[in-house]
């Protein structure tokens, strides 16, 4: 199984990378995930991961793909609801990757 | 998408949602079908339509083994899936009424974005006539 260090705990994560506990999230072990795909987190995609979690929280599931920008163009605003600007912040697939640093599950229907 | 096929899948849901997996993997597989753009209906018949009483306050914890995925229904909505059908006569049985169903609501697009209501009240003949309706029928 494999684990990441967070401030000097071991985190395990499921056989793709996802955190296999909901309750081991931080902003730290975003972080962490985030530097597995050599991304530094920017406001822009803390923006979209405190929305999926906040989703998450509202709804128990991670939205696929076309809820989530049609959810993001509603909250955030249309010139972040569209996939060009959400695939350049997450270009392994903004939910599938997003999900991921936000230490949500894989979305329900992502293949 | 070339070559896309868009059938009608109806998902019939008779069990309680708590103490059994039927309910919520019914869920997950309405969500996967909604996600790949199928024309999705449910309908609730039986002990179905407990699984839209509203205020479940089941948690892990409280024995049921399973996380309170009923606050998942209100997402249906975001995908599209807005025709949800409830049978009067199960709802009767258990001195149930609308009232007592979580509010699913669906944004029209066609009319300003406004929200309206996903579920409908319908009788047997109702039913009937839509599981005639469809391509594919599974029943949960």
């Amino acid at each position: 199984m494999a684990t990441i260090e967070v401030n000097g705990k071991a985190v395990e994560l499921d056989e793709e990378g996802y955190l296999t506990q909901l309750s081991d999230w931080s902003e730290e072990a975003a972080a962490i995930l985030a530097g597995q795909d050599d991304i530094e987190l920017s406001d822009s995609h803390w923006e979209v991961i405190k929305f999926l979690r906040d989703y998450y929280d509202e709804y128990q599931i991670a939205p696929a793909v076309r809820v989530l920008t049609k959810a993001i163009g509603k909250k955030l605003g249309k010139d972040k609801g569209n996939s060009k600007y959400l695939y350049e912040l997450f270009p392994y697939g903004p939910a599938k990757q997003a999900c991921r640093f936000a230490g949500l599950p894989k979305p329900t229907g992502c293949i | 998408m070339e070559d896309e096929v868009i059938k009608k899948f109806l998902y019939v849901n008779r069990k309680a949602p708590y103490g059994t997996i039927y309910a919520l993997e019914s869920l997950e597989v309405v969500l996967i079908g909604a996600a790949f753009d199928q024309d999705v209906t449910l309908a609730f018949i039986d002990d179905g339509v407990y699984q839209l009483k509203k205020d479940q306050k089941t948690s892990v914890d409280s024995g049921a083994g399973m996380k309170n995925f009923s606050k998942t229904y209100l997402a249906l909505g975001d995908y599209d899936v807005n025709k949800i059908y409830v049978d009067k006569a199960s709802l009767d049985e258990r001195g149930l009424t609308a009232d007592d169903l979580m509010e699913l609501v669906y944004e029209d697009e066609d009319d300003d974005y406004k929200e309206k209501s996903s579920i409908s009240i319908v009788n047997q003949d109702e039913l009937a006539e839509l599981m005639e309706q469809q391509d594919v029928v599974l029943s949960f």
